[in-house]
């Protein structure tokens, strides 16, 4: 009986990653890039991995995304492994990864052009996301005249234009100064309220996590290994306001000694 | 006396100056050279037959393209290499395309296309000859097996060069491999395509010269290798600055293109 009532809700994760290792095998030497890791996310589910540098952050996305392959143990989505890419998970890259040869407009409407949907539908989406992302004023212009928050934006835009279940982000403000990301954190806070997409976030900024996520998987390095699982959802924040210092304070340190093992 | 402060602003690493300093240098550089030409002319350092005077030259180059039988080399010449170059790239670029995309077909093309690169497009002058002639298909062949293998190493590389995550990024918006290539990596490659295409029509040039200067009744080559049959030095500088001149000018045509087909171009990517 009880396993049934687990086997259902596992059907039903949005993902689910069980007992995951993966190896690289270079000309010189293997690496253990992640070591048996679990982890599960469930739908519109806002879910942050954390971890340092090489601990396997962006292997183990690009293998939800099915741009790499893992070695053992299973990716799930949706109660299905993984094969390969596909337009249900989108993703937004650590480096910019515009199209660069399309306007803004034409970089977000690349999903629904594939569909071969309809001019007008292509339009619509794309209006509809240009405004979400405040760059309607740009829709001509070419990423090369964006800044990098708004090179991000594109990014986000053109990933959820194709209406993924699940959003996958691998450090997309990294490379943001803290206004402008600060106020990325907050619109994609807000897109997420009303989109309800499904997202992982990859991040080595624990506060960016904290703000950010109803859950948090902190991993170590060397090899990759899962830490600890945080519940994050704890009413810290009121919008952008940070209403229990206390709680993210302990939150925070505690995330802080996590990493420092 | 220029202060250290202005000094160091023009030779700034990699940096811009003003185009007026730019073009200043350029025009210096080329008067220079003409005065010192000039010079040695008048010095008689030199024997005009063997170094004609620039005035000379000039007037030589007003005569020659005053007929219209000069202005038939340089139509066959341009012919030649249009014809040759659009060989190469017709065959070449998709070929290319397909080494840099695909690990098997690389292995088909490019260690082949390797091995023949090395072996200089004039030693096959004779081969061409046995087996075409001196007609227009013998000169075209040059020019082809002197750029073809060249082009398609190249656009190999330029489709390596490719930017991997924008692929990645096509993926995961859901393109499939047809897709990607036609959608992403082809329009990806272009400007450096481009620039590739621009190299090799300036080796193609080249190869004009070396087919004309053995194998042809006409055409631009072939009007040099007449002159010096006769030590009209001042028409073998004529002719060496024309073929020159038409190179610029492609040259510059490409640049020009290149900016107006792909504005999206430059900054970072
Ligand atoms: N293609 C590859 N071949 C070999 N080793 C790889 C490859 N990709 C990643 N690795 C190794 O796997 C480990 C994890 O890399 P990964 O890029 O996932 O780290 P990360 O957590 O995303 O780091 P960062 O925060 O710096 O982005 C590293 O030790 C890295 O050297
Ligand atoms: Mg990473």
């Amino acid at each position: 009986m009880a396993a049934e009532v687990e086997s259902i809700t596992e059907a039903q994760r949005a993902i689910d990653v069980v007992h995951l290792t993966k190896i690289y095998h270079t000309t010189k030497k293997e690496i253990k890039a992640i070591d048996d890791v679990s982890l599960h996310v469930d739908p519109h589910e806002f879910v942050s991995i954390v971890g340092p540098s090489g601990c396997g952050k962006s292997t183990l996305l690009k293998i939800l995304a099915g741009l790499d392959e893992l070695t053992e143990g299973e990716a799930k989505i949706f109660g299905e492994g993984i094969t390969g890419p596909g337009e249900d998970r989108g993703m937004v890259f650590q480096a910019y990864t515009l199209f660069p040869w399309l306007s803004v407009r034409k970089n977000i409407e690349f999903g629904p052009r594939l569909k071969k949907m309809p001019v007008k539908q292509k339009r619509e989406i794309s209006d509809y996301f240009l405004k979400m992302v405040n760059l309607e004023n740009f829709a001509n212009a070419y990423p090369k005249e964006l800044s990098g928050g708004m090179k991000q934006r594109v990014a986000i835009a053109r990933a959820l234009a194709n209406n993924p279940k699940v959003l996958l982000m691998d450090e997309p403000f990294g490379a943001l100064d803290a206004q402008t990301r600060s106020d990325m954190q907050q619109l994609l806070l807000q897109i997420w309220k009303r989109e309800k997409t499904t997202i992982v976030f990859i991040t080595h900024d624990i506060e960016e996590a904290i703000f950010l996520s109803q859950r948090i998987y902190i991993m170590h390095s060397h090899p990759g290994r899962l830490a600890d699982e945080l519940n994050a959802d704890l009413g810290l924040f009121d919008g952008s306001e940070l209403v229990k210092p206390a709680e993210f304070l302990k939150l925070k340190d505690y995330i802080v000694s996590l990493l420092k093992k | 006396m220029k202060s250290p402060g202005q000094l160091s602003k023009i030779f700034k690493i990699r940096e811009d100056i003003p185009s007026k300093w730019y073009w200043a240098g350029a025009i210096v550089t080329f008067v220079l050279i003409l005065l010192i030409w000039d010079l040695v002319c008048r010095l008689s350092l030199i024997q005009s037959i063997f170094l004609p005077s620039p005035e000379f030259v000039f007037t030589t180059f007003i005569q020659l393209i005053s007929t219209g039988s000069y202005w038939n080399d340089i139509g066959i010449s341009i012919y030649r290499v249009f014809m040759g170059f659009l060989l190469a790239a017709v065959i070449g670029v998709p070929l290319g395309i397909l080494a840099g995309t695909f690990k098997l077909s690389d292995s088909i093309i490019i260690p082949l296309s390797e091995f023949i690169r090395y072996m200089p497009a004039p030693a096959f002058i004779p081969l061409v000859m046995v087996w075409a002639g001196i007609g227009e298909t013998a000169k075209i062949l040059i020019i082809f097996i002197g750029s073809f293998f060249q082009l398609v190493i190249m656009v190999a590389d330029d489709t390596r060069a490719v930017n991997k995550d924008l692929i990645y990024a096509a993926y995961t918006l859901g393109a499939k491999r047809w897709n990607t290539l036609i959608k992403v990596i082809v329009p990806a490659l272009m400007p450096r395509l481009f620039i590739t295409l621009r190299l090799i029509m300036g080796w193609a040039w080249t190869y004009l010269v070396v087919a004309e200067l053995v194998a042809a009744d006409s055409g631009l080559g072939y009007s040099i290798m007449k002159a010096q049959r006769f030590m009209n030095t001042n028409i073998i500088f004529v002719g060496i600055l024309v073929i020159g001149l038409l190179g610029l000018i492609i040259d510059r045509l490409f640049v020009l293109l290149g900016r107006v087909l792909f504005p999206w171009s430059g900054g970072d990517r």
